[in-house]
């Protein structure tokens, strides 16, 4: 049953995704100003220019409708949704029992689709560009990565997330081969679907190859902020849910309150590992063009459809 | 680590292995950069060493530990490096082409793959090995990389794609029966490395002829 | 309240024809068709909703009818999957009976008298074939349901277009009924009873029964729209009148499933495991092959009429696994896959209705049906598109509505399927499961393109500046479908108590649905494998977003200004700059090259007056139709030979065959 220490690592758990996702966004750029030999922006970075854009005014554009002003808001509340089902510092979730592995997809879906509708709202030509390129990664990322969750709902018997990750994380270490396909599958899915290099480049300011940057063109002051907020989030989210899969020790079982406390330095540690990582990929890949993106996500998804494939025959 | 651990471990990490050898046959298969290609190669060929090696190790089948070694100064050192010295004389570094798009090659790749794990199915059961599990992969190794010769029109990349098909081949010899007798595993290699040798020979010539290495130009060579 | 809930049924489809027969006797008459008629047939969907609601639980019951021939009287049986189907086809049509009327117009192709009629038939007709329990009364009401359903389509029979798809149409639907009678020759097994009773009783041999199951699938096949006898699909939908369409797509489809679940499930009884394969391949193959030209279509009705194809793809799917488990006598399994076999019925009836009105309001309102022209709407017809919204976020399979817990379902089957009893099947269940992955990730993107364009943006023709919101019946009845698809999106625990009875009787298992949060938690095997709260994971999101909004609100100021769209620097955008259908549909075209034969035209560079064009055709037809066309082409010019155009010639032909027949007939 849903335990006090539950509903605490719950909690904890969601106003630490809200609170620390500019700053793990923050710690990536500074690592691959870094790498690219510049002299790196602070690590607060992100959280100024939140509130900046916070204070400013909104232009809204003539023909935006209410679809286009409550698209952030809804963006940024599924994604705090997907962050709070994720099991990052115990297991003894009572969301778990709400929503699992295929809802965390659903959900992510689902912030997507709000986005790009709101993208076309204004009818600007970059707008509409930006959603059907955004809709595009999303197509085939999306089965990918439930095709990902799936390997591990297989090795799990459970598409519920907590009960993956005591899987993984506290029965008799096994090895398994079919985690390495899916990991490289969901790297490969999450550098798509978080707007990074290979498929799209956050820091680009030439309209034509952007994909998330166009789609949100029209943003600006608050709403913007809480877009910007919500891609934070969504590394967050994409974060965590690598370390769930493939690297879950650390997380504490059940409601243990000392295990939860005790997991918070581990996140700390994993986070800022996987965000250097993150950050070295972007460094020595280069972009590649939009015809080829299908492709490379095409590939991660047929990647994880080997991911189970190999389960069932190595691991059945 | 006692020996109890080891023998608890080695045959996941086999499948470990195995699982490697699969996804570096479909990162050849999905690959566009002829050096890379090679690097995929010289990678695929650790890889079979060290499975090599461990099979060895769990089995006691000491002489596993001479083929790894062969493997690992042929694959990993010796054929890269002539194919790596191939295309800089030949000056072939640009993306290779593909007759299909990548993503379909691999659908037909996914489908080699159940194919070849169901045709080994039987066999597998029959041998009495620690990496028996695995023949189906080293099956689905060697049909892939026989995908790649087909997939590529130029000619390096389809000698590559014969050498990983002998890389396939090594793995199941080792996989179903803990290797082939030492006096043929020699003759293989010496006819690999001939063979590498050969091909590299044909392809200048090909280059000679026809200024470009696309076999489909030897297509003009048939009859009229 | 009559005797049973079979004679309140019967009652009701009575009730219906009644109204289609005073609708004949005043075909002119415009205010009491729309303002009395329909809304009454509406109330008899109600009606049998709620007969069929109350008498799910209750024992089959059957009666034999007085009609029909003598010794060949109609027999009619109604038990649990009967009622759900008969629940499917009253509530959804209640809706759109409702807005259809107020959406029939004065003056628009066959007088208002006639559609009446049509409609009224066509929805008595289908409530017979739920109710149906032998081949004779079966075959009859199946093809009234045909025939009705083709006068609805060639309504507007003006234009040549229309004829042509209504013919082809008719053609299809016919070849179905044919297979679908020899279906019932092969069931009856020598007996000469065409009584499903009989049927039931005996066991066919092996043999027998395939053939039965194949000329099944052929025949309700066709009505169904698989690949490859989708092909009047995509032409009859856009042909015929919006509420048609609706009703077409979401209840007519599901009577050929009904029919292919009552003959596998009730009349064979025991399916061959590799029936749910052939099912399960055919269902893969068609809901990618739907969603995949849905993506590039530009006509808004021929986008959703392919969108129907894969959904009934998903339900074969579903079908094909359920055969498969149950087959293997993997009980909870079978029942599990067949719940969400018949939820996303019952899901894709709500939300593609909806859609289909919401696009029926769009083309009154604008008289355009090509996405080209459309867009903006959203300020025009806000009722439309709000309403739309909820259809689109369902059919796109997204949390919390609707669509999303049939897809949750259907994936979760798949999951647990490792463990059949044949290897070739354990690696197919992976792809197949990516397979369906994939169709609802796309058919997120093609719910984007044609929201996106139609409702959004700017309006790219200057007329829909004109366009008027739908009216107060029409609206009701949007709402209504719109509520059904949020009511199963959020509570799937009692829908799946209604499809329970079917599971057990079927499969012999129901889903275990009790547990510590009963009706909240959507929990098919066991709150540890899988859970899903639509209902929390909804306020859930609804709570984070009141907080969010309302600290924005607190800590900022709310200062905004209305301006010009951000034009890059380039000061004249316009309305023809935003993304077309074509263009939203360009990356699909590219990725699923294969599935098209395409035909395009692009100018030269030096082109003064450049003109693109590009057409996406469906290969099939191609290879498959067309060469059946041209044999049946020439196999015509033989015969024309007999043609001299001269009475004497003709008088001659039956001169000789008279004594042909003297000599040879004696």
């Amino acid at each position: 049953m849903i335990s006090a220490a539950g509903i605490a690592a719950q909690l904890t758990e969601l106003a630490l995704a809200v609170v620390l996702a500019p700053l793990l966004t923050g710690w990536v750029n500074q690592c691959r100003a870094w790498l690219q030999n510049r002299s790196a922006p602070g690590l607060l970075q992100p959280y100024r220019m939140l509130a900046k854009l916070f204070q400013k005014e909104v232009a809204l554009a003539h023909n935006a409708s209410p679809m286009f002003r409550t698209a952030p808001y809804l963006v940024f509340g599924c994604l705090c949704v997907a962050a709070a089902i994720v099991p990052t510092l115990g297991t003894d979730l009572p969301l778990n029992a709400v929503a699992d592995a295929i809802a965390l997809v659903g959900l992510l879906a689902l912030a997507r689709m709000f986005i790009a509708l709101a993208g076309m709202d204004v009818g600007t030509a970059f707008g509409s560009l930006g959603a059907r390129r955004e809709m595009l990664v999303g197509f085939l990322a999306e089965p990918a990565l439930l095709m990902v969750l799936f390997t591990a709902s297989l090795i799990s018997h459970s598409t519920s997330l907590a009960t993956i990750v005591e899987t993984l994380a506290h029965r008799e270490l096994v090895i398994y081969p079919s985690m390495a396909f899916a990991g490289i599958a969901f790297t490969m899915v999450s550098l798509a679907e978080n707007a990074r290099i290979p498929v799209d480049n956050p820091s680009t300011h030439l309209e034509l190859t952007m994909i998330h940057e166009a789609m949100v063109l029209e943003y600006s002051g608050r709403h913007l902020a809480m877009i910007e907020w919500a891609a934070s989030l969504k590394l967050f989210v994409y974060s965590c849910m690598g370390l769930a899969l493939f690297f879950p020790w650390g997380v504490a079982e059940g409601g243990d309150w000392l295990g939860i406390v005790l997991a918070l330095p581990g996140l700390f540690v994993k986070l800022a590992i996987g965000g250097a990582g993150l950050s070295l990929i972007e460094t020595v890949s280069a972009k590649l063009r939009i015809f080829r993106a299908p492709e490379f996500l095409g590939t991660a998804f047929l990647l994880a459809v080997l991911a189970m494939l190999v389960h069932v025959l190595l691991e059945g | 680590m006692s020996m109890a651990t080891l023998m608890h471990y080695a045959p996941q990490v086999i499948n470990l292995l195995a699982a490697l050898l699969l996804l570096l046959a479909f990162a050849m298969l999905a690959q566009r950069r002829i050096q890379l290609l090679i690097n995929l190669f010289a990678a695929q060929g650790l890889v079979l060493a060290a499975s090599a090696a461990l099979v060895g190790l769990v089995s006691g089948q000491h002489h596993l530990f001479v083929s790894a070694g062969i493997t690992l100064v042929l694959k990993v050192v010796v054929l890269p490096l002539i194919l790596h010295w191939l295309i800089r004389r030949l000056n072939v570094k640009w993306d290779v082409e593909t007759l299909f798009n990548i993503p379909t090659t691999m659908l037909i790749g996914i489908v080699l793959v159940i194919l070849a794990f169901n045709v080994a199915q039987p066999i597998s059961l029959l041998a009495g090995t620690v990496a028996r599990s695995t023949l189906g992969i080293a099956l689905a190794a060697i049909l892939l990389a026989f995908l790649m010769m087909i997939t590529r029109s130029k000619a390096v990349p389809q000698v590559i794609g014969f050498l990983a098909m002998e890389n396939g081949l090594f793995f199941a010899a080792t996989s179903a029966t803990y290797g082939i007798p030492m006096v043929v595993e020699f003759g293989v290699a010496l006819d690999v490395l001939v063979g590498a040798l050969i091909l590299g020979i044909f392809i200048f010539q090909i280059r000679e002829r026809f200024d470009s290495l696309d076999t489909r130009h030897l297509e003009k060579l048939k009859e009229q | 309240m009559l005797a049973s809930p079979l004679h309140d049924v019967l009652a009701c489809a009575l009730g219906w024809l009644a109204i289609g027969l005073v609708g004949v006797f005043q075909p002119r008459n415009f205010w009491l068709v729309t303002r009395v008629l329909f809304p009454l047939g509406a109330i008899i969907g109600l009606a049998i909703a709620a007969t069929a609601l109350a008498a799910i639980f209750s024992p089959p019951s059957s009666l034999v009818l007085p009609l029909g021939l003598p010794d060949l009287p109609f027999h009619a049986r109604v038990d649990a999957l009967s009622c759900f189907f008969l629940l499917l086809l009253g509530s959804v049509s209640a809706g759109v009976s409702v807005f259809a009327a107020g959406y029939f117009r004065r003056g628009e192709g066959t007088p208002p008298g006639l559609q009446c009629l049509y409609y009224h038939v066509f929805l008595s007709s289908m409530a017979l074939v739920l109710v149906a329990d032998d081949a004779y009364f079966f075959m009859v009401v199946w093809e009234t349901m045909a025939l009705s359903s083709f006068f609805l389509v060639t309504s507007d029979h003006g234009s040549a277009e229309i004829r042509r798809a209504g013919f082809l149409y008719l053609l299809i639907a016919h070849l179905g009924a044919i297979a679908i009678l020899l279906c019932f020759g092969a069931l009856q097994s020598g007996t000469g009873n065409y009584t499903f009773e009989t049927m039931r009783a005996v066991q066919p041999t092996p043999l027998w029964a395939t053939a039965a199951f194949l000329l099944a699938l052929v025949g309700f096949g066709a009505k169904a729209g698989i690949v490859p006898l989708h092909v009047w699909l995509p032409e009859a939908h856009p042909a015929a009148p919006s509420p048609v369409s609706a009703l077409m797509s979401a209840v007519m489809l599901k009577t050929a499933i009904y029919g292919l679940l009552r003959v596998t499930f009730d009349l064979i009884g025991w399916p061959l495991w590799w029936w749910g394969v052939v099912a399960l391949v055919i269902g893969l193959v068609s809901a990618l092959f739907g969603i995949v030209f849905a993506a590039v279509q530009t006509d808004m009705k021929r986008l959703l009429a392919y969108s129907s194809i894969e959904n009934i793809g998903l339900v074969m799917a579903g079908f094909g696994l359920t055969i498969l488990f149950k087959a293997f006598s993997m009980g909870a399994l079978a029942a599990l896959a067949l719940t969400a076999t018949l939820y996303h019925c019952l899901n894709h009836a709500f939300f593609k209705s909806l859609l289909f009105l919401a696009t029926g309001s769009v083309l009154h309102a604008t008289r355009e049906r090509s996405l080209g022209k459309l867009g903006g709407l959203i300020h025009r017809m806000p009722w439309v598109a709000w309403t739309a919204l909820v259809g689109t976020i369902a059919i796109a399979g997204l949390p919390p509505l609707n669509g999303f817990v049939s897809e949750w379902l259907l994936l979760q089957a798949f999951l647990f399927t490792p463990g059949l009893p044949h290897s070739y099947l354990n690696m197919l269940v992976p792809v197949a499961a990516a397979m369906i992955a994939l169709t609802a990730a796309l058919s997120g993107y093609v719910m984007v393109k044609f929201y996106g364009v139609v409702f959004l943006g700017q309006p790219r023709e200057a007329k829909l500046a004109e366009a008027h919101d739908a009216g107060i019946r029409e609206r009701i009845g949007l709402l209504w479908l719109a509520a059904g698809c949020v009511v199963l999106g959020l509570a799937p625990v009692a829908a799946i108590g209604l499809i329970d009875p079917i599971a057990r009787a079927f499969t012999g298992h129901g889903l275990a649905l009790g547990g510590a949060a009963g009706w909240l938690m959507l929990a098919p095997i066991s709150a540890e494998r899988a859970a899903y709260s639509p209902l929390a994971v909804l306020l859930m999101i609804a709570l984070l977003v009141t907080i969010a909004w309302l600290s924005v609100r607190l800590f900022y100021h709310g200062r905004m200004r209305r301006t010009a769209a951000w034009g890059c620097g380039f000061p004249h955008l316009d309305a023809r700059m935003q993304d077309t259908a074509e263009g939203f549909g360009q990356p699909v075209s590219v990725v699923f090259e294969p599935f098209f034969r395409v035909d395009q035209a692009v100018p030269s560079p030096f082109d003064a007056k450049p003109r693109y064009r590009q057409s996406l055709d469906d290969r099939l037809w191609h290879w498959l139709y067309l060469p059946v066309v041209r044999a049946v082409d020439k196999a015509t010019a033989l015969v024309t030979v007999l043609q001299r155009g001269r009475i004497s010639v003709y008088l001659m032909y039956s001169f000789a065959t008279l004594l042909v027949l003297l000599l040879f007939v004696r």
